[in-house]
């Protein structure tokens, strides 16, 4: 069985890359969970480019954080197709079952709310995505169920 | 070669992924086992066959016979009715709302309409992850043409005789980009294929990649061999697990036949594609911005002139075609310019790919000819609005796009209709909406869009989304003053005028068009501070 993967394995196999930067920090975000200091430090040194550049690439694009996030992140859409199919209502039915608001994580650290932009499932909308996966088709009486496979 | 008497083909797009198609497909293969029937019947796990919400859908061939939503508990019956004994079952035919009209055949005239399928020729019809399978429908053979009969130069003028315009938005003449790049003089080109579809209510990107790969590896090569470039990107969003995964597996798989790499076909020319995954940022979507994001940067815009044809990634002379554009490639190279110019309009011959989403009976994907009117899309192809409600307003081309009211039904869909009429046909998104929603309310929600994507690099943009942001949600709250509707117009003019891209310059095209058309909902929220739909709280 492979080890466990560190930043710095990632960041030999990209060596010399610093076109790769984006692909560099996906990878560094889903074994870390987010984009530490120290890892942005790291990726600008192995690559020479400015810790600047680099903390302003991961701040830039809304599918990195640099703040840790729950275990899992829900990502809920609010673009027009699925406001108009209910979006509002799910996102009061998913900040009443989880006790937070938009943007927040809970206290045991397990779920983490955000807006995303549109996931490109709007056949389906209302929609959200947890982790990688997607949920359509959505009513507020369908959240409880789907947020227990996570509890 | 094998020979199976049946096919079933379930459609493995998102939408039905997250209804829960690849269980369906598995109790499939395992009923078809159980029933001895594996040597006789092929499970092909195909491309989007269109009607989202009815997913998951599946495909029985030779019939054609057409079920949806099927559930895993359904299998069995299936397979022992229609299967085993060739008896279709009627109760989980698919059927079109609202009438519950049955779709007995997927390829019936009745269930097509007026639709006219030349971008989706393959999804919904082969595995997009079998090679074997694009091939045997004519794939790589107009590839396969352009490298051993045609000179770079004729590829160009096939292409332009055809009149393909640009489908991502902007509808510049696609032989005109590939000229460009073809006579800028560089040790070194490039292709780029835009599927960053981030336009809010566009999905067709998604699933012409997840349905049918190949034919944007072949027409990217066709592109490389036309202008003189060796080495592609596809520039997906990262958001889009799925088209990313079998983009790879297509690329592999042509890569190991030879149809990427060096000497295809033994001609001498040698092409080759990477996937570069975006991170979230709907302004990467411009071209210059996706540039910027490729070469590991920030997605801000660069200033126009110089284009990215002379002067794009690294510098290099670059064609970024959409998805949509190079899949229209390979038919335009084997059937000809003039059977292209046979669909759509004079201005805008061949297809579009729309997804209609919304308040509509059947949502989904869906390609017509250009210059089909919003009404027969609404009300032949979409079954009408859903619930005895009333069209009040369509959105077309995304949030970036305007709002019709109900007058302009009748208007041709294509981009320079649509321009004309305030609009834009962009990326091909169709929101449709009925008498429930408020306008003020629907307005403050895209803006509250732009306000989160202005990527912050020109003052226009960035403060003018917020701005007229803020604007929205005091008219939606009872705040709205006498002069705002003026200043949302003058603040409008102002980003379109003088915004750096696209996204500036789009971003106050929603808000003028429903200041033009419904301007009565917004002087009720502000004389009367009333909300006729009642939406608002006020």
């Amino acid at each position: 069985m492979a080890g466990i993967i560190t930043v710095d394995d990632i960041l030999t196999k990209y060596k010399g890359r610093p076109d790769a930067l984006i692909d560099i920090l996906h990878e560094i975000q889903d074994v870390q969970g987010f984009l530490s200091d120290t890892s942005i430090i790291k990726v600008a040194e192995a690559l020479d480019l400015p810790a600047s550049k680099v903390y302003g690439v991961a701040t830039f694009y809304s599918l990195f954080t640099v703040k840790p996030r729950g275990r899992n992140v829900i990502r809920i859409c609010e673009s027009a197709p699925c406001h108009v199919l209910g979006a509002t209502a799910i996102i009061n039915a998913l900040e009443k079952e989880l006790g937070i608001k938009m943007g927040e994580t809970t206290g045991d650290g397990k779920f983490t709310l955000e807006y995303t932009s549109c996931i490109g499932v709007c056949g389906v909308a209302p929609a959200i995505m947890i982790n990688e996966v997607v949920y359509g088709n959505l009513t507020p009486d369908k959240i409880p169920h789907i947020l227990s496979e996570y509890r | 070669m094998e020979f199976y008497r049946s096919h079933v083909l379930v459609c493995g797009g998102t939408p039905c992924v997250l209804g829960g198609c690849k269980a369906v497909r598995d109790a499939l293969i395992g009923e078809i086992h159980r029933q001895g029937l594996s040597r006789e019947i092929k499970v092909v796990e195909t491309g989007c066959l269109g009607p989202c919400d009815l997913g998951p859908v599946i495909v029985v061939y030779p019939e054609g016979t057409f079920y949806g939503p099927v559930k895993v508990e359904d299998v069995p019956l299936i397979v022992e009715e229609h299967l085993l004994k060739g008896r279709v079952v009627d109760r989980l035919i698919a059927r079109e709302r609202p009438a519950e009209k049955e779709i007995v055949k997927y390829e019936a005239p009745s269930y097509l309409g007026p639709q006219k399928r030349i971008v989706l020729r393959n999804c919904g019809l082969i595995d997009p992850e079998s090679v074997e399978e694009y091939i045997g429908r004519d794939g790589y053979a107009a590839l396969g043409r352009c490298l051993s009969q045609m000179k770079p130069g004729e590829v160009i003028d096939l292409v332009k005789r055809s009149g393909l315009v640009g489908r991502g938005g902007a509808a510049f003449p696609t032989g005109l980009k590939w000229e460009f790049t073809a006579k800028a003089d560089a040790d070194q080109k490039y292709i780029l294929c835009n599927a960053d579809e981030g336009e809010p209510g566009t999905f067709k990107d998604r699933l012409i990649l997840e349905g049918d790969p190949h034919s944007i590896i072949e027409g990217m090569a066709i592109a490389g061999y036309a202008v003189g470039a060796d080495k592609g990107f596809v520039y997906i969003r990262g958001e889009y697990v799925i088209s990313i995964e079998r983009m790879q597996k297509a690329i592999d798989q042509a890569r190991r036949l030879g149809l990427l790499g060096e000497n295809i076909f033994g001609s001498g020319f040698g092409f080759d594609i990477e996937i570069r995954k975006g991170a979230g940022a709907y302004v990467c979507g411009e071209e210059t911005a996706l540039i910027e994001s490729i070469e590991g940067g920030r997605g801000e815009p660069r200033i126009k002139p110089p284009y990215p044809g002379t002067h794009g990634l690294w510098g290099k002379p670059t064609v970024v075609n959409n998805v949509e554009t190079l899949a229209n490639i390979p038919p335009i190279i084997l059937n000809g310019p003039e059977w292209f110019r046979g669909f759509g309009t004079e201005r805008c011959p061949g297809t579009k790919v729309f997804t209609l989403t919304g308040d509509i009976n059947n949502k989904g994907l869906i390609e017509v000819p250009m210059g089909i009117t919003l009404r027969q899309v609404i009300y032949e192809i979409g079954g009408g609005i859903p619930g005895g409600r009333e069209f009040k307003m369509a959105q077309t081309g995304g949030t970036s796009g305007g709002c019709l009211p109900r007058e302009l039904l009748d208007v041709p869909m294509d981009y320079f209709s649509l321009a004309e009429a305030g609009s834009a046909l962009g990326s091909g998104a169709l929101l449709i909406m009925d008498d429930s929603h408020c306008i003020v309310d629907i307005a403050r929600c895209f803006m509250k869009f732009f306000r989160h994507e202005s990527c912050g690099k020109c003052t226009p943009c960035r403060e003018g989304t917020d701005r007229l942001y803020e604007i929205m949600d005091m008219v939606s709250s009872g705040r709205g003053r006498a002069q705002d509707i003026d200043l949302m117009t003058e603040l409008a003019q102002v980003m379109q005028r003088a915004s750096l891209c696209g996204l500036g310059q789009a971003a106050p095209v929603p808000v003028l068009t429903m200041l033009k058309y419904f301007r009565d909902e917004f002087e009720a929220h502000i004389a009367d501070r009333t909300c006729p739909t009642g939406t608002c709280g006020l």
